[in-house]
């Protein structure tokens, strides 16, 4: 449940296990999805979330994007306000057999995390030349 | 009930809001998301996503705002009132076919109502992850006092 308790409790976040062994509601993050001829792009806000609690996942046709959201806790801190509640995040998207899941490339900058999961080569539209006779 | 940051009021959302009110009641929370609201309490669910948390010694403002580069944010204090504005500007990719787009895109401005004593001389910022944290000193004069028994 939801308490504004789960905010002090960032702490205890701050030496996370493996978030799939925590029994905790996960926030799913904002995101934006599109695709051009090369392949689809998710981009996703996970604000608090560094390279090192970032843990991306393909298994199978399904990929796993999981970040736990750190920040400053101080001792002798109260909860005054909590619009974030939750200190994980989890997501997963379900891809269709032209994506190459061996070649998912993901950059995480300030907060967000942008992934590109290329079409394999053999998907990916050709140009056919016209030539003029 | 944690969609409802990103806008969708999920159907259990009610119920909870009135267990956190049962809560309040009990534990007689002041600064409640839900319930008796201060005239300028923040509604819940803009951009960006904030939290506050407060020390003895100061008050620690959090904004989750990624993607933004430290320039973006402009940070004022009146009093005790804390703004912050900024422009979010993600590019669209006018070639792509877009699935979903639920990222903040355009201006925001999140207006805080802090506590009285607030010191709008001794506020700092930093950006990292992602996250603006703002660290408003509070008055030395509210500061709760060890009196010595002698």
């Amino acid at each position: 449940m939801a308490t504004q308790r789960d905010f002090t409790q960032l702490e205890k976040a701050r030496g996370a296990t493996q978030a799939t062994q925590r029994n905790e509601s996960a926030t799913r993050p904002p995101v934006d999805v599109f695709e051009n001829s090369d392949g689809i792009r998710l981009i996703a806000d996970m604000p608090g979330v560094s390279k090192e609690h970032l843990r991306l996942q393909a298994e199978g046709n399904t990929l796993t994007i999981e970040g736990d959201l750190q920040f400053e806790v101080t001792d002798r801190m109260e909860p005054l306000h909590a619009e974030v509640r939750s200190t994980l995040y989890r997501c997963s998207f379900v891809l269709s057999s032209e994506l190459d899941t061996s070649q998912i490339e993901a950059i995480l900058k300030d907060g967000v995390l942008a992934v590109r999961i290329p079409k394999r080569a053999a998907f990916r539209p050709r140009r056919i030349e016209v030539q003029s006779g | 009930m944690f969609e409802g940051l990103w806008g969708y009021e999920h159907p259990l959302a009610g119920q909870i809001r009135r267990l956190e009110d049962e809560l309040d009641a009990v534990f007689g929370r002041g600064a409640s998301l839900t319930g008796t609201r201060n005239i300028r309490s923040l509604p819940a669910g803009g951009f960006p996503a904030v939290n506050i948390a407060s020390t003895p010694e100061a008050l620690l403002v959090y904004l989750f705002a990624p993607g933004l580069d430290t320039k973006a944010f402009d940070i004022s204090m009146q009093q005790n009132l804390l703004s912050i504005s900024g422009t979010r500007d993600i590019p669209v990719d006018e070639t792509a076919t877009y699935y979903r787009r639920e990222r903040f895109s355009g201006e925001f401005r999140r207006t805080i109502s802090l506590p009285d004593d607030a010191d709008p001389e001794r506020v700092e910022a930093k950006y990292l992850n992602g996250i603006l944290t703002i660290r408003i000193g509070r008055r030395e004069s509210t500061r709760p006092r060890q009196i010595e028994v002698r």
